[in-house]
C-alpha cells in the first residue's frame, strides 16, 4: 500500500550566525514563525510540534517548555534528541504522526547560541553525564580527538589522505561564496586546508565546522492541507534512522550508521543513491561527510577519497552537488546540530531557490544528518525528498 | 602523576569492581558465562545474549593501538599533560577500549602500536584509571 503522501510546505532558516541580544527560545520562536510564514499558515494551524533537547534548558521537559513559550496546545509532540541527526528523523516521526491522524500541520524546529555563549564545541573536555562518560570522556576525549580517530583508522584501512578529505572543505567554500549569510565565504584550496592549523591530528582546523548561533525550522503538512496553499511544496519520499555505537569494544571507527539509515531511506522511496540529483550531507568535519557517503552508496566502502577528487560535490556540474549553501563547514551550525539546516538547503533546491550559482537542475534530493560522535555512539538518519507533485 | 585535576569516573554499583581491580593494578574485561562474549566497559547483562551470567575476569593488559588522535587543545585538561593523545586499543582479549597513550611521543606513534596497560592513581584508594604505553 502506498502511504498517504506528506509534504515539507515551509523551511526557513534564521540568517544570524551571532545573536548575542537574543534568548534561545526567541530564536525559536522566530524560526516558527518564519516558517509558517513560507508555508502560508499560521500559528494557530500548528497542531504538532517536534524539537531536540534545548541545551541550555532542562532536559526532558521540552516540549511541555516549549509549547508554554509558544502558546500552542499541540495533539502531537515529540523531542527524540540523537543530536544533530535529530532534526531528519523528526521529518519521519512527524509524517508518521500525520499518517497516523495525530495532527496536520507539524513544525520542527531548532535553534542554539553556542557562538554567543563562547563554547568550545570541538575542544572542550566534557563533565561526566552518562555511563559511558565514564569510560571515555575522563580520558579528555573531544569532539574533535574522536573524529581525528575515525580520519586516521579511514586513512590506515583504505589510503585516504588529508589532501582528499580537503576535497570537501573545498567544495563546500565555492558554494559559501555565494551565501551572503555563510560565516566564510572566501573560496579555499586544498593546500589552505592541509596547510591550516592542526587541531587534532590528523584533522586541521579547516576539517573542522564553524562554531554560529541561529537556527530553522521546517513545517510538515498532511496531503488535505498541502492542497490549500500555494507555496511549492516537496514531498517526504523517505526516512530511516539507525544509531551506531560501540557495540561492546566492536566499534568500526570507518563505518557509520547511515549504511542502515540511508538503506531505509531509499527502500521507503523506492529510489537508489545513483536517482540522487543533490545531497545534504551533515558535515562536522571533512571524514562525516567522506564515510557518510560511502555508507549511504554514492561510492563503494574505502573509496570515498578517490570519490570526493575532482570536483564531485561542486555545484553545479559536479556528479553530486553536496551543501550548496555552504554547509557547516563555511555557513553555519546552529546549536552544535546540523540536521536542520541539511533539509532546508535540500527543500530550497527542490523548489529551485538555491543561489542562482549553485542551483542544481534537482528532483530528487536527499539530506543525511549524523549526530553525536562517530568516535563513540552517533545517531543516523535521512530523507529522500522529490520535488513538486 | 596522580590523575587530578583531570575528571574522575563515577563510579556505581555496577562499575565499582572494575575500578577496584584498577587500584590493584588489574584490567578487567567482561565476560559472558553463555556465549562467551569479552566485552568493555563493564555492564552486569551481556550486551549479545542479554545472559546476566557475566563476570570480570584479569585481562592481559596488552593489546595494540586500533587508532589514535592527538592534541594540543583540551579545554579544562592540565597544560602539562598536553599533548593528549586518545586512542582506542584493541584488547588481545578483542574490546577496544577508550583511553590514553602515555610516555611516547606522539609523532612516533602508529596504528597496530602494542602497547600494555599502566595505572594511574587518583585521590580515591579504590579507583585507578588504566592508561595504556608502547611496549
Ligand atoms: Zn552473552
Amino acid at each position: 500500500m502506498v502511504p498517504e503522501p506528506v509534504y515539507i510546505a515551509g523551511a526557513f532558516e534564521h540568517p544570524t550566525r551571532e545573536a548575542p541580544d537574543k534568548s534561545t527560545m526567541q530564536l525559536h520562536a522566530e524560526v516558527t514563525a518564519g516558517a509558517l510564514d513560507d508555508a502560508g499558515l499560521s500559528k494557530d494551524d500548528v497542531d504538532g510540534f517536534l524539537t531536540a533537547g534545548v541545551p541550555e534548558y532542562e532536559h526532558g521537559l521540552t516540549p511541555l517548555i516549549m509549547a508554554d513559550y509558544l502558546g500552542i496546545e499541540p495533539s502531537y509532540m515529540d523531542s527524540s534528541d540523537v543530536g544533530g541527526s535529530s532534526y531528519v528523523g523528526h521529518v519521519g516521526h512527524a509524517a508518521s504522526a500525520i499518517r497516523d491522524g495525530h495532527c496536520e500541520v507539524a513544525v520542527i524546529t531548532l535553534a542554539g547560541r553556542p557562538r554567543s555563549a563562547s563554547q568550545a564545541t570541538g575542544t572542550g573536555a566534557r563533565e561526566l553525564r552518562s555511563y559511558q562518560d565514564s569510560f571515555e570522556r575522563i580520558y579528555g576525549a573531544t569532539n574533535v580527538t574522536m573524529y581525528g580517530m575515525a580520519a586516521r583508522r579511514h586513512a590506515h584501512e583504505y589510503g585516504t589522505t588529508s589532501e582528499q578529505l580537503a576535497e570537501i572543505r573545498v567544495a563546500a567554500s565555492k558554494h559559501a561564496q555565494y551565501n551572503e549569510h555563510a560565516m566564510f565565504r572566501d573560496p579555499v584550496t586544498v593546500d589552505d586546508v592541509v596547510n591550516s592549523r592542526m587541531v587534532a591530528d590528523p584533522l586541521h582546523l579547516l576539517d573542522c565546522c564553524v562554531i554560529s548561533d541561529g537556527g530553522g525550522a521546517l513545517v510538515v503538512v498532511s496531503e488535505d492541507v498541502e492542497s490549500t496553499l500555494d507555496r511549492r511544496c516537496v514531498e517526504v519520499l523517505g526516512v530511516g534512522e539507525s544509531p551506531g555505537h560501540h557495540d561492546a569494544g566492536r566499534i568500526d571507527l570507518t563505518r557509520t550508521a547511515a549504511e542502515r539509515s540511508g538503506a531505509a531511506a531509499f527502500e521507503r522511496a523506492g529510489v537508489g543513491p545513483e536517482e540522487i540529483d543533490y545531497a545534504s550531507i551533515y558535515d562536522s568535519f571533512t571524514i562525516t561527510v567522506l564515510e557518510a557517503l560511502e555508507d549511504l552508496g554514492f561510492c563503494e566502502k574505502g573509496e570515498g577519497g578517490a570519490f570526493v577528487e575532482g570536483g564531485t560535490l561542486q555545484a553545479p556540474d559536479g556528479e553530486l552537488p553536496f551543501n550548496t549553501d555552504g554547509g557547516g563547514l563555511c555557513s553555519n551550525h546552529p546549536s552544535n546540530r546540523g540536521g536542520m539546516t541539511k533539509v532546508i538547503e535540500a527543500v530550497r533546491q527542490l523548489r529551485g531557490e538555491a543561489n542562482d550559482e549553485v542551483q542544481v537542475d534537482a528532483d530528487l534530493a536527499l539530506a543525511h544528518g549524523t549526530g553525536g560522535s562517530l568516535g563513540t555512539r552517533h545517531g543516523a538518519a535521512t530523507v529522500v525528498l522529490g520535488g513538486a507533485p | 602523576m596522580s590523575w587530578e585535576p583531570r575528571p574522575t569516573p563515577d563510579v556505581n554499583p555496577e562499575t565499582a569492581a572494575f575500578w577496584a581491580a584498577a587500584s590493584e593494578g588489574r584490567f578487567t574485561v567482561s565476560r559472558c558465562g553463555d556465549c562467551g562474549l569479552a566485552f568493555h566497559y563493564p555492564r552486569t547483562r551481556c550486551p549479545d545474549c542479554f545472559s546476566d551470567r557475566v563476570e570480570l575476569e584479569d585481562a592481559s593488559g596488552e593489546g595494540e593501538i586500533y587508532s589514535y588522535s592527538f592534541t594540543e587543545q583540551v579545554g579544562g585538561w592540565p597544560e602539562e599533560a598536553l599533548p593528549l593523545v586518545l586512542a582506542y586499543v584493541e584488547l588481545d582479549e578483542g574490546p577496544r577500549v577508550m583511553t590514553n597513550v602515555v610516555g611516547a611521543d606522539p609523532e612516533s606513534l602508529s596504528v597496530g602500536q602494542r602497547v600494555e596497560v599502566e595505572f594511574v592513581d587518583t585521590e580515591a584508594d579504590d579507583v585507578s584509571i588504566p592508561v595504556f604505553t608502547p611496549v
